[in-house]
């Protein structure tokens, strides 16, 4: 097991991929990285494939959705190196709409659903999926739920009298 | 000396009471009710501790739970229905064979409960039709066994024409069922 | 020799319906099958989707306390409590010791309640009920426990952010002493029904197995990735709520088959007994014998008398509950050990009375992809009994 510190990893990212890292930063102590979009799957494949990093351990993916901020879409892999007991958070942004990011599943067979389900939620695609479509919600749902403009509650109801909530 | 149940008024003599034939087929319904258990969610594990033995649903007569909708008497409803979900419920309701009843357990499937979002259901009546609602979330297994005994009181008192009558066809229809 | 092909076979579509008896929890297989065996299978779930992610984008943090109960809803102390340190996470609280490790009892009694359902389950899929039987009358046990402390059974909404919302009383400690004294002689009959019986070892070696590697790269966590051979733990690697003092063994499988996680779970129950009643000692040890919360008045409710007895305990509790007091604008990402892996709550706050963005890891969503590659091949019952030892909980799957 190497001791990683996060100044090492990120200046080994730094030294590998250049301008393709955008920002570092280490929000109540964990290691946040933001990386271009183009080269975040060649960054995780690297990452994986190094012999003292080995971060072969995809915890978690999810989608972002930033109405109001530079780059509207965005997305968020958390990464954990088992062997160094090390974890990494990398983030890249977009503002495409619809927004598309490469696909993890070469890599992760773990990120199959994820990815799925970040496509159910956002409306992302993740180009080099095997299989993209909702897993969550109904198939014939209209929009993506977890943008900000679209409504929690369900906007068929008739039974709900808007006086007695306060609209 | 135990008594299972209450006897039904009649005629009594030796080795034999006469009563009303409704009478006795409630009794004999009221007391075999063989549940369906739909168990979405957390209501279900409530359900789990009510069939175990410190609750023991088993003496109401329900020590068969039948997971086939044609060999069931009671469909409980215990959990969160999605709008995903809810065609299947429907399915399952209408495979049942008459008499049904339907006992809606705990905060979701009454109403929707704390979830009030596009992908839930906002109460299982929207699609059958309930008979007794148990609220909670999830109700504690007292609760639940109230519900069936309030169950098993609809049961003892239903009149055997029921399902033949015009009110009962009415409400069928206005669920689109037959 | 008749060199024509074989005939093409015909496969027959069952459908392991959304309501099933041995599917515990609404989710759908379409298999293929070529007679009793499997030759594919296609999952949809999303029969109880109920948005949490979303719903937690409206509602301020004790708001969001209920819904993270109703995700891995036979553990529901660990989601809570794993909710909470994410806050305490993200406005930098410290906790004494003694709330560290009486949140360390609960989480533990958690886990013994959840890994109960899961074996006792797998005895009534393989056709044994009376385990069943005998080891919910134990969580009847768990459940007085909980209500003592908290108020309520299943869906727990238990603590506070920076503790509990009331110290243990005397009749918890007590409950709490006769669960530990009875109820390892209930695991042990549990354990001389199905450990070494000749049928359930016969039905449950070798069915389901998964290789460590496929595992890691499926991101199995739990007792699930630790039945394949792996010690990932996430006590141990990334300590939380002083995790750190206790002294417990990961047990682990080699095959991951059904047997291993059957068998991972049950020592893991041991386990958590051993952790509780260290932590019964280490209790006894401190200085600090009566705190049971850390000093968060802009999180913590006020004690219900001051609720309602001063003018300033019903403002703060009311500002607290509808979120307006300061929160600090960021993002963290805790994880807990729940019942079945890895939990983790990657929370990002803009500043606002709630979460900006709450993705919640859950475990059983990302192992149960890899169950169409475990149940390839296998035979229709063991594909049953393969699906009730991963612990597919559908509450945490669906979120």
């Amino acid at each position: 097991m190497v001791q990683l510190n996060a100044q090492e990893v990120a200046d080994r990212l730094q030294a590998k991929f250049g301008n393709k890292i955008r920002h570092v930063e280490e929000p109540h102590g964990f290691l946040t990285i933001t990386v271009a979009r183009e080269a975040v799957k060649d960054i995780i494949q690297w990452l994986y494939d190094e012999p003292t990093l080995e971060f072969r351990f995809l915890t978690n993916c999810n989608g972002m959705h930033f109405p109001d901020g530079t780059e509207k879409f965005g997305m968020v892999y958390h990464l954990h190196s088992l062997t160094n007991n090390f974890r990494l958070r990398l983030k890249t942004f977009t503002n495409e709409d619809p927004p598309v990011f490469p696909s993890l599943t070469p890599i992760f067979k773990a990120a199959n659903w994820m990815e799925r389900e970040t496509y159910d939620f956002f409306g992302f695609k993740f180009t080099g999926h095997p299989d993209l479509r909702r897993i969550l919600n109904m198939d014939n749902l209209e929009g993506w739920p977890l943008r900000k403009e679209f409504p929690l509650e369900d906007p068929f109801r008739k039974d709900k009298d808007d006086a007695m909530f306060g609209r | 000396m135990v008594e299972i149940s209450k006897a039904p008024d009649g005629f009594e003599g030796p080795g034999f009471l006469a009563t009303r034939l409704d009478k006795a087929v409630g009794l004999a319904r009221a007391n075999s009710l063989w549940p369906l258990p739909f168990a979405t969610s957390c209501c279900g594990i409530e359900f789990m501790a009510t069939m175990g033995a410190h609750y023991d649903f088993a003496r109401f007569g329900s020590e068969r739970l039948s997971f086939s909708p044609r060999q069931a008497d009671l469909l409980m409803v215990m959990g969160t229905i999605a709008k995903k979900m809810g065609p299947v419920l429907r399915q399952v309701y209408e495979q049942m064979a008459e008499p049904r009843w339907v006992l809606s357990v705990g905060a979701c499937a009454s109403s929707g409960g704390i979830f009030d979002t596009y992908s839930v259901l906002q109460g299982i009546d929207r699609i059958i039709p309930v008979d007794v609602y148990v609220p909670g979330c999830p109700p504690r297994p007292e609760q639940i066994l109230d519900g069936v005994m309030k169950i098993q009181e609809l049961v003892e008192n239903e009149s055997l024409r029921r399902r033949d009558s015009e009110e009962y066809k009415a409400l069928m229809a206005s669920y689109g069922m037959q | 020799m008749n060199a024509d092909s074989p005939a093409e076979k015909e496969y027959n579509t069952l459908n392991l319906g959304p309501t099933h008896p041995a599917t515990h929890g609404i989710f759908q297989n379409v298999l293929k099958m070529d007679g009793e065996v499997i030759v594919s299978s296609e999952p949809t779930i999303g029969y109880i989707h109920r948005a949490f992610e979303k719903l937690a984008e409206r509602r301020p943090f004790y708001q969001v306390t209920p819904i993270t109960d109703r995700l891995n809803y036979c553990s529901s102390p660990i989601n809570n409590m794993g909710w909470h340190m994410t806050v305490e996470k993200l406005i930098g609280a410290k906790l004494p010791k003694r709330v560290e490790y009486l949140r360390v009892i609960v989480m533990e009694l958690a886990r013994i309640s959840d890994h109960i359902v899961c074996n006792a389950v797998i005895g009534v899929d393989s056709g044994a009920l009376t385990g069943f039987v005998y080891m919910f009358q134990e969580r009847e046990k768990i459940y007085e426990i909980y209500e003592e402390i908290c108020g309520a059974r299943l869906t727990t909404n238990i603590g506070r952010i920076g503790g509990f919302e009331r110290d243990f009383t005397a009749q918890a400690w007590g409950k709490l002493e006769k669960f530990l004294a009875e109820f390892p002689r209930v695991l042990k009959e549990f354990e001389n029904l199905l450990n070494r019986n000749r049928i359930f070892m016969d039905r449950t070696i070798g069915t389901g197995p998964i290789t460590a590697e496929n595992a890691l790269n499926y991101s199995f966590t739990g007792p699930n990735l630790r039945a394949a051979g792996v010690d990932y733990d996430v006590r141990v690697m990334t300590p939380y709520s002083s995790y750190e003092d206790f002294d417990f063994v990961i047990p682990v499988g080699t095959s991951g088959d059904t047997f291993d996680r059957y068998m991972v779970r049950q020592e893991e129950m041991w386990q958590s007994i051993s952790i509780i009643k260290q932590a019964i000692e280490k209790l006894g040890k401190l200085d600090d014998q009566t705190s049971f919360h850390a000093d968060v008045p802009e999180f913590y409710l006020p004690p219900k008398e001051d609720v309602y007895n001063t003018m300033e305990g019903l403002i703060w509790h009311f500002k607290i509950v509808m979120g307006e007091t300061d929160v600090p604008k960021g993002e963290v990402y805790h994880c807990v050990e729940g019942g079945n892996g890895e939990l983790g709550f990657y929370l990002v706050s803009d500043g606002g009375r709630t979460p900006y963005r709450l993705a919640f890891r859950r475990p059983c969503f990302i192992y149960y992809q890899a169950y169409a590659e475990m149940i390839k091949g296998s035979m229709l019952s063991d594909a049953i009994l393969t699906m009730s030892s991963m612990n597919v909980i559908a509450g945490e799957l669906d979120a």
